[in-house]
């Protein structure tokens, strides 16, 4: 019998079982046991994260590459990166915090914006990439170890803390910062697991792309 | 006077029987795959489970961790400057006080926030939730699920302090005028965030609602007809 019931949704957080409705566009389904929301319906989801995606990728680079903050006192000066924060924590002893901190805020972003591309660059092109499902597994599993937002806010708590001891010298990637915050929230927001697997299951049923098992 | 507790309306998939999987979201039916132990998700082959396996038993281990983590997190330093002028160490708290000291209130209170009460709250938070769902309470269940959800949404902000420790301890590295280093209460500290953040991953919110079905078998019976 495969399937049982096809279109019932089960909520994530009561486990109620649900007969699942329409949406408008930019609806948004909640239960109406616990008020979780349950499941979007995003317009072109597929097009905008690719476009969010893509922008984000750039403003990463830059940001990654160019310094974030330089300090000058009595005429001496510093700056740094986000890797050379890292490496320098990790020379001063402090592996975990710098594994930590590499994690969260390079790593973990760079995963999320290539799994993105990943998946939805050949969607776009109706191909279905090998590998869907543990792509997605992995991005469940990554998602709130993502922390960009976070590291930015503590970007603006350093240079109140700096403000008085020293100059303070905005680096390029400090805007990019700022930029790939807004542009993950956007990847977040418009990105659609749903549409996802609907497309995985019209090519299963269409026939084509089948993988042999 | 008259006291509402609220019942569910509808029937429980794993009541029915059926799993909805955490990857994908896909209803299918439990006894599907019944022959071998682990059951898979027709779908994507996520495995699948009725609630999440030992959800409160590895909850506590991690809470209880944190807790004890959290002593030394809040002891230690997290950050020592020195410069040729003075040489201070600050713990979390003596750091706030600083900032507020030197006139900047809105950014200490946004970091006593995020580095006090964001990882108190989610200790104690969670400690309530665990503590109710063992005794299978069916008291204010929507109270419950929005502290859940508030747990889960603010739990990531607390590494605040690991974020500005290791900005500063990079930049401030001015030969014998000013240096920063991190303290082992950042250890400490980056320890209690990531195993309070893996606890209210474990914890399977659906336990929250799961006693009131009893309460309202009647109910939902009569409503499904
Ligand atoms: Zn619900
Ligand atoms: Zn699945």
């Amino acid at each position: 019998m495969g399937i049982d019931p096809p279109h019932f949704v089960a909520c994530h957080e009561c486990d109620l079982l649900l007969k699942e409705i329409p949406l408008l566009p930019g609806g948004v389904a909640v239960c109406c046991c616990c008020g979780a929301s349950l499941y979007r319906n995003t317009p072109d989801s597929l097009q905008r994260t690719m476009a969010f995606t893509l922008t984000a990728v750039i403003l990463y680079v830059i940001a990654n590459v160019y310094p974030i903050l330089g300090i000058e006192i009595q005429g001496i000066r510093n700056a740094t990166n986000l890797i050379g924060a890292v490496r320098s924590l990790w020379d001063q002893g402090m592996h975990l915090i710098s594994v930590l901190v590499g994690l969260t805020t390079v790593l973990i972003p760079a995963l999320q914006l290539a799994t993105m591309v990943y998946l939805i660059l050949p969607l776009l092109m109706k191909r279905k990439p090998p590998g869907i499902a543990l792509i997605m597994r992995v991005l469940n599993v990554i998602k709130p170890w993502g922390m960009v937002e976070v590291f930015m806010l503590g970007v603006l708590v350093s240079l109140v803390k700096l403000k008085d001891s020293s100059i303070i010298i905005p680096g390029v990637a400090l805007w990019s910062f700022g930029g790939l915050t807004i542009l993950l929230a956007a990847v977040a927001t418009s990105f659609n697991p749903r549409d996802i697997w609907e497309h995985l299951d019209e090519q299963s049923e269409s026939g084509e792309d089948r993988c042999a098992e | 006077m008259r006291r509402v507790i609220r019942r569910r309306v509808g029937p429980i998939a794993s009541e029915l029987g059926l799993h909805s999987c955490h990857t994908c979201g896909l209803v299918s039916d439990a006894a599907d795959g019944g022959h071998s132990h682990v059951q898979r998700c027709p779908r994507c082959e996520s495995r699948l489970h009725d609630r999440t396996p030992n959800s409160v038993a590895h909850c506590w281990a991690l809470i209880i961790s944190a807790y004890i983590i959290y002593i030394p997190a809040n002891l230690l330093p997290i950050m020592e400057t020195g410069s040729f002028m003075d040489y201070r160490k600050d713990t979390i708290m003596s750091g706030v006080i600083h900032l507020w000291h030197t006139g900047s209130w809105g950014i200490a209170t946004i970091v006593f926030v995020a580095s006090i009460m964001v990882p108190l709250f989610k200790l104690i938070a969670l400690t309530l939730l665990l503590l109710s769902v063992q005794r299978r309470s069916i008291w204010w269940p929507m109270q419950r699920a929005r502290l859940y959800r508030l747990v889960e949404l603010v739990g990531r902000w607390s590494m605040l302090d690991i974020y500005v420790v290791t900005l500063l301890a990079a930049l401030v590295q001015i030969s014998s005028l000013a240096t920063v280093r991190a303290g082992n209460g950042a250890i400490a500290f980056g320890a209690v965030v990531v195993l309070t953040m893996f606890a209210s991953m474990k914890f399977d919110p659906r336990l929250i609602w799961d006693p009131l079905r009893k309460e309202s078998d009647h109910d939902y019976y009569a409503a499904t007809d």
